[in-house]
This record gives C-alpha cells, sequence and structure tokens, in this order.
C-alpha cells in the first residue's frame, strides 16, 4: 500500500499527463483522419468499374496515392515530415506536432477501411435509390453512409487502438504521452514499475475504446445476424 | 402509355458485344398490367430497366405520356423516375431504416416535409395491411411483408407507372397469390399501369391483360394473355407452357 502510494505521489502527475495527452492525440488525429479519409474513400467506391461513376485512370491514380502512403513505415513518417509539421504547427515536437504525421499516417487507411464498408452495401439497394429518383449525393448520404454505418462504428475502432500504437511510438521523437513515458523512465531509466504501469493503462485505455464501438455497432446494426 | 420504339441495348465488354436486346417494339396502355414473360437471361430485367433508364438503351427510343425520355438527364430524368415505382425480386429494403422511414424515402429525396411525408407512408402502410409494423425493421419481418413494404415505398410519390421485377420470385405460393392480388387491386383502384416481369407462367395468367414472350433479347409475340397462351404461335411460348406443365405434372406425380 506504501509503495503504491509513493508510486503515486512520485508519478502520478506525470502518468495523468501523459495518459492524457495519449488520448487527446489519438482522437484528435483519428477525428482528422475521418476527415479526409470518409471523403477519399467514398471517391474510391463511387470511381470502381461499375460503380455509379466509374472512372479509370481518377480511381488508379487515388488507389496509389493511398498505397504509397499506407507503405511508408510510421517511424520514418515522422521523421520524414518534420519539415512539413514546422510548417503547419511551427514546431515539430509535442502534442499538436505529433497530429500532423498521425492524421497523414491514417487518413489512407480510414479510407481503405471506409471503401471496405461501403462495398458491402447491396448493389440492389443503389439501384432502388435511383430507381426513386435518387442523385449521387442523396445516394451517398441516405444510403451508403446510413447502411455502411455499423461496419464504419467497427472499423473506427480499429483505426482507433492502430492510432493509440502510433501515438506510443511518435513519443519516442519528443511527442510526449505514454510512451514517451514508458521509454524515457521504463527503458532508458530501468524504472520497471512505470513501465508495468504504462502498460496496464494502454491496455485499459484500448479495451475501453474496444467495447465502446462494439456496443454501439450493435446498437444501432438492424439486421438480422 | 409506354411505347418501347426499335429499341436495342448491345453490352461490349472484353468478350465482344453482347446483344442483350434487339428490336424491342412494345406498346403498355394506361391502365394495363403487362406482362414481360422468358426464362433466366432473355434480357427481361434489362427490358424493364430501359422504362426508367436504369439502362440506356443504344438504340431506339422509350416513349412515357408521348414524350421522348430516351435522353433525359438531371432534373428531366429525376421527375420521370418520381412517376415510375419499382420493386424488385429481393425486395431491397433499406435494412438500417425502419418500416416507416423505408416508406418516406422517395419523398424524403424530393423534400416532402417530414410530418406530410410521415402521414403518407402511414397511409400506405395501410393499404398494403401493415399499419403495425411501422417502427420495425426490415428483418424482423416475413419476405412477403418486405414485398409489401417495398410496395408502400414504390407508391409513395404517387407513381401513375410500376414496374415489378420478379416481385414473386423470393416468395411461396401462398405469399405470391397474396401480392398478386396486392398488385392488382393497386391497378384497379388506384389505376396504376403496371409492367411485370416474370418467368412464371401462372403469374402472368394471374394478374396480366398483356404478354410479350421474350427469348434471347428479341420478342417472339405478344398480345391479350389468353390469345398468347391459349394459342400460342411462337416455340419460345410453347416451350414456357410446356415446362409449366411439366412442372405441374411432377407436382402431381409426387
Amino acid at each position: 500500500m506504501e509503495a503504491i502510494n509513493a508510486f503515486i505521489a512520485q508519478y502520478g502527475a506525470l502518468m495523468a499527463q501523459g495518459t492524457w495527452d495519449a488520448i487527446v492525440m489519438t482522437v484528435l488525429s483519428t477525428l482528422f483522419a475521418y476527415v479526409i479519409g470518409i471523403p477519399v474513400g467514398v471517391l474510391l467506391v463511387l470511381t470502381e468499374p461499375g460503380a455509379l461513376h466509374p472512372h479509370r485512370i481518377f480511381n488508379s491514380v487515388l488507389g496509389w496515392i493511398v498505397n504509397i502512403m499506407r507503405s511508408i513505415p510510421f517511424i520514418i513518417l515522422i521523421v520524414f515530415m518534420i519539415p512539413f509539421t514546422r510548417a503547419i504547427v511551427g514546431t515539430s515536437l509535442g502534442v499538436g506536432a505529433a497530429i500532423v504525421p498521425l492524421t497523414v499516417s491514417a487518413a489512407p487507411f480510414v479510407a481503405r477501411m471506409v471503401e471496405q464498408s461501403l462495398a458491402e452495401i447491396d448493389g440492389g439497394l443503389v439501384e432502388a435509390a435511383q430507381s426513386f429518383g435518387a442523385s449521387t449525393w442523396q445516394i451517398i448520404s441516405k444510403v451508403l453512409l446510413p447502411e455502411s454505418m455499423p461496419s464504419l462504428v467497427r472499423g473506427l475502432s480499429i483505426t482507433f487502438i492502430t492510432l493509440f500504437g502510433f501515438v506510443a511510438m511518435a513519443g519516442t521523437v519528443g511527442a510526449g504521452g505514454i510512451g514517451d513515458i514508458a521509454i524515457r523512465y521504463g527503458y532508458q531509466r530501468y524504472q520497471d514499475d512505470v513501465m508495468v504501469v504504462a502498460i496496464v493503462l494502454c491496455v485499459i485505455i484500448v479495451q475501453i475504446a474496444q467495447s465502446i464501438c462494439s456496443a454501439i455497432a450493435r446498437k444501432i446494426d438492424h439486421r438480422v445476424r | 402509355m409506354i411505347v418501347l420504339d426499335h429499341l436495342s441495348k448491345t453490352y461490349v465488354g472484353s468478350a465482344g458485344a453482347h446483344e442483350a436486346l434487339c428490336d424491342i417494339n412494345l406498346h403498355v396502355e394506361s391502365g394495363d398490367v403487362f406482362g414481360i414473360i422468358g426464362q433466366s437471361g432473355a434480357g427481361k430485367s434489362t427490358l424493364v430497366r430501359c422504362i426508367n433508364l436504369l439502362e440506356r438503351p443504344t438504340a431506339g427510343r422509350v416513349l412515357i405520356d408521348g414524350a421522348d425520355v430516351t435522353d433525359y438527364s438531371g432534373k428531366q430524368l429525376i421527375d420521370l423516375r418520381q412517376s415510375i415505382g419499382m420493386i424488385f425480386q429481393n425486395f431491397s429494403l433499406f435494412a438500417q431504416r425502419t418500416v416507416l422511414r423505408n416508406v418516406t424515402f422517395p419523398l424524403e429525396l424530393h423534400g416532402t416535409p417530414k410530418k406530410q411525408a410521415e402521414a403518407r407512408a402511414l397511409e400506405l402502410l395501410e393499404l398494403v395491411g401493415l399499419s403495425g409494423k411501422a417502427n420495425n425493421y426490415p428483418s424482423q419481418l416475413s419476405g412477403g411483408q418486405q414485398q409489401r413494404v417495398a410496395i408502400a415505398r414504390a407508391l409513395a410519390s404517387n407513381p401513375k407507372i410500376m414496374l415489378c421485377d420478379e416481385a414473386t420470385s423470393a416468395l411461396d405460393t401462398l405469399t405470391t397469390h397474396s401480392i398478386l392480388g396486392l398488385l392488382r387491386d393497386i391497378n384497379k383502384e388506384l389505376g396504376v399501369t403496371m409492367v411485370v416481369i416474370t418467368h412464371s407462367l401462372s403469374v402472368a395468367e394471374q394478374i396480366c391483360n398483356k404478354v410479350a414472350v421474350i427469348e434471347a433479347g428479341s420478342i417472339a409475340e405478344q398480345g391479350k394473355t389468353a390469345d398468347v397462351f391459349g394459342n400460342p404461335q411462337s416455340a419460345a411460348t410453347r416451350l414456357l407452357i410446356e415446362a409449366d406443365q411439366g412442372f405441374a405434372c411432377a407436382k402431381g406425380g409426387n
């Protein structure tokens, strides 16, 4: 008990700040990644061969860009993007700066995720909507996105958890957060207690995120399963 | 009311050109229940999709109420489709929308106020005998009930024409009978002209006053239902009748 109190007294504030920073970085970069990823995913689906607006060249070029961005390992992307990050947020250190490479890394991932969710929608539904005179925009907003919402929410938990892992990596190059603490205190200073607590906190956060998303997906899905 | 004039549709694919429809001439009059009957792959679905331009014909014209709609696009196309309801073999209901919101869907698209759309949807649900199911989801309904919802949805914007693409093919005999009864009532009481796609002779006999037999993308013969089936002129029609009788014999033999 005393040991726990002593640990909290020494590291409590640090760990709390680190956890908070990690959550903020993950939530914000997830949010920005969806802001970019949803339209890109929708464009990929719409321009596929046989889709509503097939366009082979546009679809291939967009697909290549997405693939190229997805093939750069995150740790390299952070360093590679430093000049760009500086231009946008004015610094390459801290929570704000980490969000830039996190978003750039996650957006193409989200685009593929959204593409996959939308591709599951039965073409018959799109045809039915067309037969009632729906415009392309109405098909996206009233059919494709709402009908794939449970799948999109399940994808959201995957994105969130992946990005939470990336945040820990970003921590090693000056972003702060719980990964940064685990490396600096737990690894470099051989403080095993800090390392263990950091890992436990990560596990708890991931579990909570997964449970919330799964519960929402179940609640909003009205198909038979 | 609906005239298909020398209509052809050719698909060009990697395997070469495939002629799905070849020189189709049809005349559906107001109030008709017009059957288009043929085997799988004969071109029935492509034909019916040319009427609301889900498929664009490669040659020929589509006339609706005397207007050539073949090249309609944008607002004109949306207005045209609003005046043509459609139902499908697999119902194509929106799984994440309640029954009520499935029926209001076509009205939502055209900006009908919510209250008004819901009132109209409840009226239609009563017409198809599902007043109590407004807040259920499609997955909670039987196949026959789902098709009734689809019929209510197709009627939402008060169409003059309804296209039925194998509407009863996924349903059992009894349910088929009741759905056909409902379609007949809608034709009689609301005066909706119907084009019914089917591979089933008995469906055509039960509700169509006129039929066209289609084979390999061409019309083999057409006319009043009783004449076509009572005195078949084409091999395609005789084959359909034989298949149907064979099926009846097989059933009797069991």
